[in-house]
């Protein structure tokens, strides 16, 4: 799988973003391991790993670039953070929340967790197979997943 | 707010249980229906702003929304209806026309469905069309009286000039102004993908467009807005269009709110300007006339498309289409009272013209009678709501079929018939930018394309089962037709017989 798909990255094209922020509901979703969203998310409030940001009247979503010399990766102090087949990860129970890659993530896709150590989008590989959920979710293909190269 | 006489028609529910308070609604809502309360944490509702579009509900993570119609009621009334007595109401208070979007709702016969086709049993074969050829293109034009032969006996080329369509099917005039930019992109990308034709409708061609040019149909109407040699050299085909099915007798009027830069360009009016369609032509009171304008059009283009005069199905719409087919034109387009429309007025929409079965039916025999059905082609259009009504349309006549209504439903119109207020929340009838950038055209265009691709094969499958191959065998083939629950002049005038005879 990770094989397959290490290549595909999540693109967003803020010509079609909408700003109606379902990406952040169904990034939240996604790592809940829920079944029915109104059960996963009610009276919660969400702390996604992809962001909306708008100003304006544009918006475009952001997430990890997964970048080919990835500066979190670099700067991470226990090795917590890893890039393996293309996708950057983190191993929570390596990270003392130092929040080293916070500072140093020059797209600001790094954020801390509910619990101290840090999140970011992993391409949903660890909850489920196959396209991410913000790409699914978004309802205007302002979001892909696909193969552009590095 | 004094007295609030009309109480709203549609009452947003919301699952308070469901709902996650993620403002999707409140965010897409151009009505402003849906509102947050940052106190409480909860999302709230203004029925009265709802125009049932279903973009909320539509977009709802989790399913928490429904719009339902209101239970409230006048006390019953066979003759006042509630509907009546609230067009009342908004008359007294605006004393203005009453405006309507898309096609006539009302109560009137569809004769689509009350029309049966054939197969084949025993006697002749059924043909599976996954494993036969089976043909669904088409050629519409002018077809020449004979085939004639020089002295060496060679054939003489006298083909008009004709269009080529890989199933009887055309997306029908919507222009640019009533529709947005990425609705037109979408219709011509199908278009283009599919190998049928669309149209500009009378809004010019924007300049983007001018390169989908042999899969579109430049049209000319009464304002003449956008029209240049350029534009008419651009397309496959010319349409003068003289009616609207679901306004016919009217002209148009884009409010000058709506000419942004762009569609004063496309238009070639000032922007902020009012585009005023007149009713009639101001230089057509005639067949003769008519006759000057569909040759002017050819000489303009080098007699090298073929052109188009669409009509409204009105009373005599017989004799008006033999009128037609002796000027000069090479198709007739006729528009049923079902067909939509940007705005008209609702009395218009709702009680004139004539059901596009009977009006098909009726100029078909008219002109074949005449001996002049050779002479053009017919389009119809006007609530071609699925592909068994075209394999019908096609059996009493049609040489093709033009769809609309269908075609937007497809980008995601929901038939809220709202388009007047320019704020459709689907990004098609808008012009607002945030509202448009709703429809993006690389899903939109794939949408159409899934669409007649799945209505061209039901096309193959309903042929099959009657043991035709070719579309052109089906067409005015009304021994494939009954008709069920008709009078005996409903079947005179379709040119078929009753179920079970």
């Amino acid at each position: 799988m990770v094989v397959n798909c290490q290549l595909k990255r999540v693109y967003v094209n803020e010509k079609w973003c909408l700003g109606c922020h379902l990406c952040e509901y169904y990034c939240a979703f996604a790592s809940t391991g829920e079944k029915d969203m109104a059960r996963a998310l009610k009276d919660i409030r969400i702390n996604p790993r992809i962001r909306v940001e708008e100003r304006n009247g544009i918006s475009f979503a952001v997430s990890c670039r997964h970048c080919t010399e990835p500066l979190c990766v670099k700067g991470c102090i226990t090795g917590a953070l890893s890039k393996s087949g293309g996708i950057i990860t983190v191993d929570r129970n390596r990270c003392i929340g130092c929040y080293t890659c916070i500072l140093s993530c020059p797209y600001g896709a790094v954020s801390p967790s509910e619990d101290g150590a840090i999140q970011k989008c992993e391409l949903c590989i660890k909850t489920h197979e196959g396209t991410p959920r913000c790409v699914s979710g978004c309802p205007n293909g302002a979001i892909v997943f696909e193969e552009r190269g590095e | 707010m004094g007295v609030q006489y009309i109480y709203p028609e549609y009452e947003i529910v919301r699952n308070q249980e469901r709902c996650i308070v993620c403002r999707v609604c409140e965010r897409q809502c151009a009505n402003e229906a849906h509102e947050y309360l940052k106190d409480s944490n909860k999302m709230v509702s203004d029925d009265a702003k709802c125009v049932n579009c279903h973009r909320c509900v539509a977009l709802c993570p989790t399913r928490a929304l429904k719009i339902v119609k209101s239970p409230h009621t006048f006390k019953e009334n066979s003759n006042w209806s509630g509907k009546a007595i609230n067009e009342i109401y908004k008359q007294a208070e605006s004393g203005g026309v009453l405006l309507s979007s898309m096609g006539n709702p009302e109560n009137y016969p569809v004769y689509f469905d009350k029309i049966l086709l054939n197969a084949s049993q025993v006697t002749n074969p059924s043909i599976d069309p996954l494993r036969e050829p089976m043909e669904t293109r088409v050629f519409l034009g002018a077809k020449p009286e004979k085939i004639e032969r020089d002295e060496k006996g060679r054939l003489i080329r006298n083909l008009p000039p004709q269009i080529q369509l890989s199933m009887p099917i055309m997306f029908s005039a919507m222009s640019y102004g009533s529709i947005s930019y990425n609705a037109h992109e979408s219709l011509a990308r199908a278009a283009a993908e599919l190998g049928i034709l669309y149209n500009t409708g009378e809004g010019g061609l924007h300049e983007d467009f001018y390169k989908y040019g042999k899969h579109t149909i430049v049209q000319v109407a009464s304002g003449r807005f956008g029209v240049h040699k350029a534009y008419l050299n651009s397309g496959a085909a010319i349409e003068i269009k003289m009616g609207q099915g679901a306004k016919p007798g009217i002209g148009g009027h884009l409010p000058g709110e709506k000419i942004g830069r762009d569609i004063s360009r496309t238009r070639m009016i000032p922007e902020g300007t009012d585009a005023i369609s007149p009713a009639p032509h101001h230089d057509i009171y005639s067949i003769e006339d008519l006759r000057q304008l569909v040759y002017s059009l050819k000489e303009a283009t080098n007699y090298e498309k073929p052109v188009i005069v669409k009509i409204a199905a009105v009373h005599n719409v017989a004799a008006i289409a033999s009128g037609i087919a002796r000027s000069g034109a090479d198709m007739i387009a006729i528009d049923g009272f079902r067909g939509g429309t940007g705005a008209a007025p609702t009395r218009i929409r709702d009680h004139v013209g004539l059901p596009i079965e009977l009006a098909l039916a009726s100029v078909d025999k008219r002109l074949r009678d005449e001996g002049i059905r050779n002479r053009v082609s017919i389009i119809v259009g006007g609530s071609i709501r699925s592909s068994a009504d075209v394999v019908k349309a096609v059996a009493l006549g049609a040489d093709a079929v033009y769809i609309g209504t269908a075609a937007l439903i497809a980008l995601g119109c929901h038939l809220c018939r709202s388009c007047h207020t320019g704020k459709c929340n689907w990004g098609i009838a808008t012009q607002r930018e945030d509202l448009v950038k709703r429809l993006n055209p690389n899903i939109g265009y794939k949408r159409l394309v899934n669409l007649l691709t799945a209505w061209q094969h039901e096309i193959k499958e309903m042929m099959g089962g009657m043991g035709i191959n070719s579309i052109e065998a089906l067409k005015g083939n009304r021994l494939m037709l009954r008709g069920v629950g008709l009078n005996e002049k409903e079947l005179e005038i379709l040119g078929i017989k009753h179920a079970g005879e």
